[in-house]
């Protein structure tokens, strides 16, 4: 259509800076974790070899390439550490993302439920603590979970336990902690589609026979999966990846990738296996994303 | 389609409340906890605003606070110029050469952990032999930034009416005029919105600034970061209240922003 | 419901367009359209919206493109005004060929379907917007603007934005922005479509008015064959991107050149048959369903021809009586013998489907021109249905 073709060019002019900043900061800074992650251990600085030095000329990048090699792979799959901290990524996630269905949909659906003029309030409410700093929401729960916080207190007063609790550097912290965090990624597209739903289908399945409770099972429920998927995927995604909570919350006992990465980098100085945890941990979100990106489309050209 | 308030079911309103409950009970415990006078953490001492004095007569606290509101602010604004001219390109730029690419590395950042985009500037910036600290701490939060903002404009862009740019050119507005004269002034509020969104994630951000920061030149985060690491400290809590503080007043004129513009941009029925 | 009002409406607006366009002859004298189309084609994609199209605009008509959706008359509008090239042919403005020639250097404007105000811009920086792009002195633009609120009568609300008019108020807004420019030729997609159907009636009156006083060529796209009627001085109905037939309102419903067009514009009974006979500009049909009918008809056409013959149903009138009583009448009409099989009273007429001996349905539409009738026809009672000659159409198939 012509009419597009006179803005389109223009339009292109329009998206050259952009493209050239992320070409330079986004696309070679990977190709440099790429070939990082095929480098050896040196002590040195920067700590690894061979180093591109682009003032040597092509010669030298090829004599680099020659000294490539896979051993930062092949120390990520023999040594259990890595092995371990993999699991965990995955085993933290999964259960992470479980919970946080098990809460943000009954919240979710209360909040598609609500009288028409309250469901914007109500979803501002969720969307404003995403917008307060994540470090000082994880903070304030150190605060209450310490050793003679808040919630100690509680308990004792209320004469549940007996003697304080040790909650800091627990899987159990650990869990609120990223519970409390990504709960809006939960809730949002649960929301999304719940509010989305004609009531008048619910009217119809009452019509029918089917008891509130059926109709929610048999309706309601089956009819929100796309969100489901769409929250679960949010937020399992990036606790994966997840480095401040488990470093913060957590025990020092086991490790996820992300701390894994953090502590080769910082305190190892082994770049090129830091690298290799890197490209792993990539190649570990590469199936959820590409299931993200079918559920999205399908979600686009179902629902028009 | 309007839910009734009787349909509401008891386990509806509990689960509203509880939720509620969850998400700001902590953070109102902690910013009453920022005016306790004691220096014990859970021990209510009195009202008092001790932690705050102490806070700017902390040299390297503030140091740290001034050098993340500078990063935030020029890397926001880098960010909403190159997001919006992206956004514009992606949504009226129709099909190009690369345009896959440009999508993709624009979209790859949102779900990116941090620890890689973070670790992968910093690989850069050692083999430019840059010198690390405001300038490639602006740099890699424009990079993560721009992308947020270019989804942000990019679907209020899509939303445009296209037969409002062809009537611009129909009363004799070049493409690049129309752009300017008519699309420009309507997307305003997603752009202010997605300035508003990138300030606050270069405000919040620890993992990316720490690995691209130099010695001596620690953003607030990661102030926070190391001395959170060490056990609670009163003094964070005044800092967290602070920070919460200039937040909400972003939010708020975030939203008064977008509520101005948006009785604008909606053709809806008179009264 | 379409028939009547073009047939008695017509001729009072071709009378009254003739007497108030004398400004128009100085471009028709130099014997060039001021808009010729020239075997126009568009694709998109597979799709071909326009096929070779060509047609002659002159200056001050009030032209209107019908035809169903997907017809390409949109598209061919979108041409006019630059948002679309042809992939073949030539577009002619006052015989200049306006191809390479952007939408905004175009001495046409267009009113959007959708009217595309400006939603930041109050009335009165809608309406200045294209005189602003013209370069035009501030005290010139601000007479025009007030002229331009004066003629679509929005004098006091020129500092409203869009969204605080109602619907009536942003299309006088879209239209005046449009003519702000004055120019060659006012492009209008749909114009009336958003209003309600009273709004609807008194803006066509306005907008013929409008087109009158101007002495401007006026290009309408419109699915509604009524407002084409009432409004334009030419029709051109476009079928699958080409022009069915280019006409007057009245030859359009009473002299339609295809099978197509008859049943497009009003309403029509057709019978399919095959010439046996013509004899003094008299053609004999032969048809399945009601027999041999005759019809006057100037062309000379060939024993054996397949045609239709179409017959509005205001055209077919009822008997109570059997054939008897018009012995006077026989050769000189056409006489269908048949039952009523339903009666639709619509207030100004009434319509009466008869079912023939053949079992076809045929319609009578009869206008109720007094409130107590007395020659009103019941369900099941056995009626004539009758035509002359000269009310039915020959159509080639």
């Amino acid at each position: 259509m012509s009419a597009r073709r006179i803005f389109a060019q223009p339009a292109r002019y329009a998206a050259i800076a952009p493209y050239l900043w992320m070409v330079l900061f986004f696309l070679v800074p990977f190709g440099f974790v790429l070939k990082i992650s095929l480098s050896q251990t040196a002590i040195a600085q920067p700590p690894y070899v061979p180093v591109f030095d682009f003032a040597e000329g092509w010669t030298a990048i090829k004599e680099a390439f020659a000294q490539l090699s896979f051993d930062n792979f092949k120390l990520l799959t023999s040594d259990s550490l890595y092995i371990s901290s993999y699991l965990r990524s995955i085993v933290v996630a999964v259960t992470s993302t479980l919970i946080l269905l098990l809460i943000g949909y009954p919240i979710a659906y209360g909040m598609a439920r609500l009288p028409q003029r309250w469901q914007p309030i109500a979803m501002m409410l969720v969307i404003v603590p995403f917008w307060t700093s994540f470090l000082i929401r994880i903070y304030a729960w150190i605060n209450i979970l310490q050793h003679d916080g808040l919630l100690n207190q509680v308990l004792l007063a209320l004469h549940l336990v007996s003697a304080p609790v040790v909650w800091l550097s627990t899987d159990t912290a650990m869990y609120i902690g990223i519970v409390y965090s990504y709960l809006p990624f939960m809730i949002l597209p649960l929301y999304a589609t719940l509010s989305k739903m004609d009531a008048s289908l619910l009217e119809a399945a009452a019509d029918l026979g089917a008891s509130p409770r059926q109709a929610f099972w048999l309706v309601t429920f089956p009819l929100s999966l796309p969100g489901v998927g769409a929250g679960a995927l949010l937020c399992f995604i990036p606790i994966v990846g997840e480095f401040v909570i488990p470093d913060l919350l957590a025990g020092s006992g086991s490790m996820m990738i992300g701390q894994t990465l953090w502590l080769e980098f910082f305190t190892n100085k082994d770049w090129p296996v830091a690298a290799a945890a890197a490209v792993a941990l990539l190649v570990l979100l590469v199936p959820p994303l590409l299931l993200y990106d079918r559920l999205q489309r399908r979600t686009l050209a179902g629902g028009g | 389609m309007a839910p009734r308030i009787g349909q509401m079911s008891r386990f509806n309103i509990t689960a509203l409340a509880l939720g509620m409950a969850f998400l700001y009970l902590p953070i109102v415990i902690l910013v009453i906890y920022s005016f306790n006078d004691s220096r014990l953490v859970t021990v209510w001492g009195g009202w008092s605003l001790r932690w705050y004095h102490e806070f700017f007569n902390d040299r390297a606290m503030l140091d740290a606070a001034w050098m993340s509101l500078r990063v935030a602010a020029l890397s926001a604004t880098i960010a909403t110029l190159l997001g919006t001219l992206a956004a514009v390109g992606l949504v009226r730029g129709e099909r190009f050469r690369g345009r896959a690419l440009f999508s993709g590395m624009l979209y790859a950042p949102l779900v990116m952990p941090e620890v890689i985009s973070g670790l992968s500037l910093l690989l850069l910036f050692v083999a430019l032999n840059a010198e690390r600290g405001f300038w490639t701490v602006t740099i890699a939060h424009t990079t993560l930034t721009m992308c947020f903002v270019t989804v942000v404009v990019q679907s209020r862009l899509a939303s445009i009416d296209r037969s409002l740019e062809e009537a611009a050119m129909d009363l004799g507005c070049d493409p690049v005029q129309a752009f300017l004269r008519v699309t420009l002034p309507l997307i305003v509020p997603s752009i202010v919105a997605g300035w508003m969104l990138a300030f606050t994630l270069s405000l919040d951000d620890v993992v990316i600034a720490s690995f691209t920061t130099g010695p001596g030149s620690a953003t607030l985060p990661i102030r926070i970061y190391s001395e959170v690491r060490l056990g609670v400290k009163p003094g964070i809590n005044a800092i967290s209240t602070m920070v919460i503080a200039l937040i909400s007043v972003v939010i708020v004129i975030a939203s008064l922003a977008s509520k101005l513009s948006g009785s604008q941009g909606k053709s809806a029925a008179p009264l | 419901m379409t028939g009547e009002s073009p047939n008695i409406d017509t001729p009072k607006i071709d009378k009254a367009a003739a007497s108030a366009r004398p400004a128009a002859p100085a471009d028709a004298a130099a014997d060039m359209p001021l808009l010729r189309i020239e075997g126009v084609t568009k694709n998109f994609g597979s799709f071909r919206a326009v096929d070779r199209l060509s047609l002659d605009i002159k200056a001050g008509e009030f032209f209107a493109l019908l035809g169903p959706s997907g017809c390409g008359k949109t598209t061919l509008l979108r041409m006019l005004a630059g948002f679309e090239t042809p992939d073949e042919g030539r577009i002619l403005l006052g015989g200049r060929d306006i191809a390479p020639v952007l939408p905004h250097e175009r001495p046409v404007n267009m009113m959007f379907q959708n009217y595309a105000l400006f939603p930041h811009l109050s009335v009165r920086d809608n309406i200045a917007f294209g005189l602003k792009r013209a370069g035009m002195a501030r005290a010139a633009i601000d007479t025009r603007v007030g002229e331009m609120v004066a003629l679509v009568r929005l004098e006091g609300m020129e500092r409203r934005k869009p969204d605080q008019l109602s619907g009536g108020q942003r299309q006088r807004v879209a239209l005046a922005r449009s003519l702000a420019r004055r120019p060659k030729v006012l492009l209008l997609d749909e114009p009336l479509a958003a209003l309600d159907k009273k709004l609807r009636e008194s803006t066509q009156q306005e907008l013929m008015e409008l087109q009158r006083s101007l002495g401007m060529t006026f290009i309408v796209v419109t699915h509604d064959q009524e407002e084409a009627m009432t409004m334009a001085t030419r029709i051109g109905v476009m079928n699958a991107g080409r022009l069915e037939q280019v006409a007057t309102p009245r030859d359009l419903y009473e002299a339609p050149r295809s099978r197509w067009v008859a049943e497009f514009v009003g309403d029509v009974n057709l019978f399919d048959g095959e010439v046996v006979s013509h004899d003094h500009h008299r053609l004999t049909i032969a048809t399945r369903d009601a027999g041999n009918i005759v019809v006057a008809e100037q062309r000379q056409m060939v024993t054996g021809t397949a045609v239709s013959v179409a017959i509005r149903p205001e055209k077919v009138k009822l008997w109570h009586h059997g054939p008897a009583s018009d012995a006077g009448h026989s050769h000189a009409v056409n006489r269908l013998a048949g039952v009523v099989a339903d009666v639709s009273y619509l207030g100004g007429s009434t319509v009466y489907r008869i079912k023939l001996d053949s079992g076809t349905v045929v319609r009578s539409s009869m206008t109720n021109t007094t409130r107590l009738d007395i020659h009103t026809y019941g369900v099941s009672q056995r009626v004539l249905a009758w035509f002359t000659p000269d009310d039915g159409v020959v159509l080639e198939r």
